[in-house]
């Protein structure tokens, strides 16, 4: 008999010898029936419970920390919405002390240009007086009688011709002096047109003011809506978050573009200045050179933006004195060129190294040598290396606008995806929590189902037993 | 948070920088160049190889060429040696200078009477030890048929731990055209010498235009 078949009962028939083995053992199986159950019950229990506990609890973290991502949301929005407030009155006040400076200027003018006004139609509104009795003296003749008289007919006649004489030359003076009002009101012309003008600028700065009032007053809600934490106010701020995250993730990626087109510009010919061979773990050290000067430029561009307030990533940079400020913004400024003059010129060496080796290359195969571009062909791509050395470093500065933006808006957007990392971990601790404690519950009734027989049997004398007893008891009944 | 990454990064290359070791991504090479009787036609192959490895090799890495002889351990047979400066444009002047001494070795080059490719590998196993390469490999330009004076001793075991050997351009002789199971022999007994030896690897290469394998483990 081998050691594998020691167990069986009948040597060579292991299905018999398991079912004899079986049966020996259900009667014993029946008997520990209980304790197994309550063994499963603990050990489900046991296992289950710690899940479930772990679940609750990461559930009530991703509370918490959800909470304090609305606070950090909320204070960050109210910062911001502060600041473009800030920004606002700032435009406000520039317009008013640009505009609004002028105003009393501008008032005098307004003033001046009116009274003219004024005078000139007082002029235009003065006639020249009436001759006095005038009315009365035609009145008087006119109630003269001629009645044919040859006389009188003659001193009329007289006085008409001097009337005549007299009106014309009234009609004469008074067209003169028409004409003279109209000249007074053609020269009105010019002043209407600049008082259209004043009033056209006045208008336009008092709408510039106006739009920039109703801004403010948009900015003023939103601030008011943070203040309240409103839902609404959360949500608008989270997506802003989201947005900005993802914008500067890309401009950040293409910013790692940048540095890697400038990285290898700078590795090779680095390898002239610390020596080719040297390493560092996997990287060579000429690579790490080309590294931290990128990293440098970087970083110089950061102080750059700070010094400018472009930024606001370092505070201490933003409350200097403007003085010191400056000075910052100078010296990021003369060593960012400087970087990007070795940059060029590492750029030079670069193309004269690659050069070099072609040189090499090309005697050593021994094959003819290949005539040469002109030479303003070959300074082209020199050129053009050079000039993106040169750039490059200007243009990774402007990584920290996007770079700002990126570490303000990573906090939310990390944040939720924290919570939801924490929140998928605890309903899975709650499924496997709950999924133990089924399984057990599935052992326990698997366990029954294997002492099938001896439950039958208890099943069976429980029913007969009660059934005697209520034989037993029926009688009792009817006798009481 | 920038100054903490500047931190790290500061101390990251103070911690590499202190544990930094060239060694171990340099490389050199010791070829053995086979001038012995007939083989000695074949010289103007092995200066396209010399010439393959210059044009491969890195600023830092080794290369020398040492001709086979009568008796070859030693120094005096080594034809050119150098270790290319870590600039590259001082490793190219050194690699020109390079190819001008092996040229003028290919136009003075003579045969010799006996072929003792194991005092070659001796000394070049010595050679590339003391370079402290972290990758070490002897190529042998030879037809691999070692023949010896009475006098030279070679019969011992000898040490080649950490060293690759390539056998390049292993001509056929006459005997071998006759009963092939020679070279086939020849090659298997130079495997189990090599390999006692403690080399790392052994390889044959007989094409001179896929010479890409040469520092390829």
């Amino acid at each position: 008999m081998t050691s594998s078949q020691f167990w069986m009962i009948v040597p060579g028939n292991a299905i018999l010898s398991a079912l004899i083995l079986f049966a020996i053992a259900m009667p014993f199986l029946y008997a520990a029936r209980r304790l197994m159950h309550d063994f499963f019950r603990s050990v489900g229990n046991a296992i289950g419970g710690p899940l479930r506990l772990g679940a609750r609890w990461l559930f009530a973290a991703a509370r918490d920390m959800r909470e304090r991502n609305k606070t950090v949301l909320l204070q960050h929005g109210r910062e911001q919405v502060g600041q473009l407030i800030e920004r606002e009155f700032e435009r406000i006040s520039a317009l008013v002390t640009r505009d609004l400076e002028g105003y009393p200027a501008l008032q005098r003018k307004l003033l001046e240009e009116l009274t003219k006004v004024e005078e000139d139609y007082k002029k235009c509104g003065e006639v020249p007086p009436p001759p006095p009795s005038w009315t009365e003296a035609v009145t008087a003749i006119v109630r003269v009688k001629s009645e044919g008289n040859e006389m009188v007919q003659k001193i009329l006649e007289e006085i008409k011709r001097s009337v005549q004489t007299i009106h014309d030359k009234a009609i004469s003076e008074y067209r003169r002096a028409y004409e003279s009002r109209h000249k007074i009101l053609n020269g009105f012309m010019p002043f209407w047109r600049s008082l259209d003008k004043t009033f056209g600028q006045v208008d336009k700065k008092l709408t510039g003011l106006q739009d920039t009032s109703s801004k403010i007053d948009a900015q003023m809600e939103k601030y008011e809506q943070i203040n309240k934490k409103t839902d609404k106010a959360e949500h608008a701020l989270a997506v802003s978050a989201y947005t900005q995250f993802a914008i500067a993730t890309l401009v950040l990626l293409i910013a790692a573009g940048g540095a890697f087109v400038n990285f290898w510009l700078i590795a090779r010919p680095m390898s002239e200045m610390v020596g080719g061979n040297v390493y560092v773990g996997p990287m060579r050290v000429s690579e790490i050179a080309a590294l931290v000067i990128i990293l440098v430029e970087a970083t110089m561009g950061l102080f750059l933006m700070e010094a400018l307030r472009i930024t606001h990533l370092f505070p201490v940079i933003a409350n200097l004195q403007d003085r010191m400020r400056r000075r910052i913004l100078w010296i990021a400024l003369v060593l960012l060129v400087i970087l990007a003059g070795i940059e060029a010129a590492l750029a030079l060496m670069r193309d004269m190294l690659i050069a070099d080796d072609q040189a090499l290359r090309q005697s050593l195969a021994a094959a003819p040598q290949a005539g040469r571009a002109d030479t303003w062909l070959r300074d082209i791509p020199t050129g053009a290396q050079m000039v993106l050395g040169f750039m490059l470093p200007f243009a990774l500065a402007f990584v920290a606008i996007p770079l700002e933006s990126f570490m303000h808006s990573a906090r939310t957007a990390g944040g939720a995806a924290l919570v939801m990392l924490v929140r998928v971990l605890a309903f899975f601790l709650r499924v496997l929590g709950n999924l133990v404690r089924q399984l057990f519950k599935v052992f326990i009734t698997l366990y029954d189902v294997t002492i099938v027989i001896p439950l039958l049997i208890e099943r069976i004398v429980k029913a007969a037993r009660s059934g005697g007893e209520a034989e037993e008891s029926r009688p009792t009944r009817r006798a009481a | 948070m920038v100054k903490r990454a500047f931190f790290v990064v500061l101390l990251g290359l103070l911690g590499g920088a202190a544990c930094s070791d060239q060694r171990n991504h340099s490389q050199a090479v010791y070829m053995l160049v086979d001038t012995s009787g007939t083989y000695a036609a074949e010289v103007k192959k092995a200066q396209v190889i010399v010439n393959y490895l210059l044009g491969t090799l890195q600023p830092g890495d080794s290369l020398a060429v040492a001709r086979v002889r009568s008796r070859s351990f030693s120094e005096k047979d080594i034809i050119a040696k150098a270790t290319f400066d870590d600039r590259p444009s001082q490793a190219n002047v050194q690699k020109r200078a390079f190819r001008e001494q092996f040229d003028k070795f290919v136009r003075t080059v003579g045969g010799s009477a006996y072929t003792d490719i194991t005092g070659g590998m001796i000394q070049g196993a010595m050679f590339l030890n003391e370079t402290g390469a972290g990758k070490k490999t002897i190529l042998i330009f030879s037809d691999m048929q070692e023949e010896l004076d009475k006098e030279t001793i070679r019969s011992f075991p000898i040490k080649m731990n950490g060293i690759r050997v390539v056998a390049v351009n292993v001509v056929k002789l006459k005997t071998d055209n006759i009963d092939p199971r020679k070279y086939m022999g020849r090659l298997e007994a130079w495997q189990k010498r090599v390999e006692a030896a403690g080399a790392t690897e052994w390889r044959v290469i007989n094409d001179i235009e896929r010479l890409d394998a040469l520092l390829k483990s």
